[in-house]
């Protein structure tokens, strides 16, 4: 076993990264879903899940116990192969994404070999986030047409289309940022926005990040641009005729792909993982941020915590709390605080986008489809390309060829 | 395959066998479904389906695919020119630009031809 280790190590680190982060991410997923109920709810003011657990936080749980235990029958006259497939390509490729992306700043040590922050680490990156999401239009395309039934056919059409559309002003969008750093690593792009907000790519490339950031709501189906599932037209889309963990499947993909592409924005326009805060001595303090964080909002928690109105809440609550107080006071320690830096901010971007995209959801109303594809290919693909042409020629006035 | 490429590759596995187990284990734990008759029909409305679900559509959609293809292709040049942007130098910006000058005026006749209308 200790040889096979010593020559393995490296698979192993990457088998042992590899599950940490499936595990971590689907998670997330679960509690997004959580997240998203609860803040569309009160800003339609209304209290969203409450019942199970305190706040409502074992929600997650049990609707996952529903989806495995629910009955799923499978309609007839479907193409058999295709219609399992389907789920798996969504679910496979929208987690998939998540390995490329640089998740902290230079190399740690695991098991004696040091290893980069991310699961792979590659020199096109960003080549591989588009290839990859370019892909995942086949989950709800094959899904559409396996099921052997209209809505299904015609949500799945309308969602290829869609997606199609899109992805052309979302990987033109990203061209500007590859003009002014000559680089298709995502690692290299963070690398170059280093030094805190001024250095942040959403400031010269603002019109490029609004395209990428419309077009990604589009990509993932998600409102405004939810056609392909529209309930008032289509019943539910593609997914129609898949009950159960089948359907459990597009739905916990449709969350990864917006985990996606909050990722996405983060590094590319927001400075993955570099706080916003300059590194000069005068900004030293700012790395306590993430201790102070934990301990005031779990102290916070604890408050609240006691005084919760049911039995199980005055329990969970507290001790969530102290828990929370206890990783903040641990993020304090010289050793951990430098390491905590790169994926704290990253996650605190990550959750600040996904809020946004809840935001979208408790504002916009639907577009009508012939507006969907007006708007993506009259307005948002012009509008990249413009991007594209002025980020050229300035990048060509202020910096001279060498 | 190059190595580094390797944990791209475990994480889709592991993304794709994780669901596959869990659909295993719970085929077998719950109810098994005595699913007949209408349960197993396609849903419309609860109205017995008519006609085969994989009939004609719209004509558009080839329209949409066809387009795609075109401004893909236009990305995949895009994308090797600005990372050697600086590179190429003066001499590659007037290149795409006649490039991207030749897209823009098909892009143009495009609109006033009507493709990209939806309805």
């Amino acid at each position: 076993m200790g040889d096979f280790l010593a020559a393995n190590a490296l698979l192993v680190i990457a088998i042992v990264k590899v599950v940490v982060v499936v595990f971590v991410l689907l998670t997330a997923v679960a509690y997004i879903t959580w997240f998203e109920r609860k803040v569309v709810a009160h800003m339609q003011g209304r209290w969203g899940p409450e019942r199970v657990g305190p706040h409502g936080l074992l929600q997650p749980l049990a609707d996952g116990a529903k989806f495995l235990f629910k009955e799923d029958p499978t309609p007839a006259g479907i193409d058999r192969f295709v219609y399992f497939l389907a789920p798996f390509l969504a679910l496979s490729l929208a987690l998939s994404t998540i390995a490329v992306i640089p998740l902290g700043p230079g190399q740690i040590e695991l098991f004696g070999h040091r290893t980069w922050f991310s699961v792979a680490e590659l020199n096109i990156s960003l080549l591989v986030v588009f290839a990859i999401t370019a892909l995942s239009v086949y989950g709800v395309a094959l899904a559409g047409w396996a099921s052997n039934s209209k809505y299904p056919l015609l949500g799945g059409l309308r969602s290829s289309a869609q997606m199609l559309s899109y992805e052309l002003s979302l990987t033109m969008s990203v061209v500007g940022i590859v003009l002014l750093t000559n680089t298709f690593s995502l690692r290299d792009i963070v690398e170059a926005q280093r030094g805190g907000v001024g250095r942040w790519f959403v400031i010269p490339q603002i019109l490029g990040f609004v395209c990428f950031f419309i077009s990604a709501l589009a990509e993932t189906n998600r409102v405004p641009f939810d056609l392909p599932e529209a309930e008032t037209e289509l019943v539910a889309g593609f997914h129609t005729e898949y009950a159960s963990f089948k359907f459990a499947m597009f739905f916990m993909a449709e969350y990864a792909a917006m985990v996606t592409v909050s990722f996405m924005v983060a590094v590319l326009f927001f400075g993955g993982y570099f706080s916003p805060f300059p590194g000069t001595p005068a900004w030293h303090w700012t790395i306590y941020l993430p201790a102070a964080g934990g301990v005031i909002g779990g102290v916070l928690l604890l408050l609240h915590g006691l005084r919760y109105h049911t039995p199980l809440g005055r329990i969970v609550l507290p001790v969530a709390g102290l828990a929370l107080t206890g990783v903040g006071v641990l993020c304090a320690l010289a050793g951990v605080v430098e390491y905590i830096q790169g994926p704290f901010w990253l996650a605190a971007k990550v959750a600040t986008v996904l809020f946004v995209y809840v935001w979208v959801r408790g504002t916009l109303p639907r577009f009508r489809y012939d507006q969907l594809m007006n708007f993506g290919w009259k307005f948002l693909l012009p509008l990249s390309l413009a991007n594209l042409v002025i980020t050229s020629l300035i990048v060509a006035l202020m910096r001279p060829a060498q | 395959m190059p190595p580094q490429y390797i944990p791209v590759l475990i994480f889709a596995v592991l993304a794709a066998a994780f669901p596959a187990v869990t659909l295993l284990i719970f085929a077998l734990i719950r109810p098994s479904t005595g699913a007949i008759g209408a349960k197993l029909k396609p849903y419309e409305c609860g109205i017995a389906p008519e006609g085969d679900a994989r009939g004609r559509y719209s004509v558009r959609f080839y329209i949409v695919a066809i387009l795609f293809v075109i401004f893909d292709v236009e990305t995949v040049f895009l994308f090797p020119w600005a990372v050697d942007y600086r590179l190429l130098g003066i001499y590659g910006l007037i290149s795409m630009f006649v490039f991207l000058g030749i897209l823009i005026v098909g892009y143009v006749w495009l609109y006033r031809k009507g493709a990209l209308e939806w309805v």
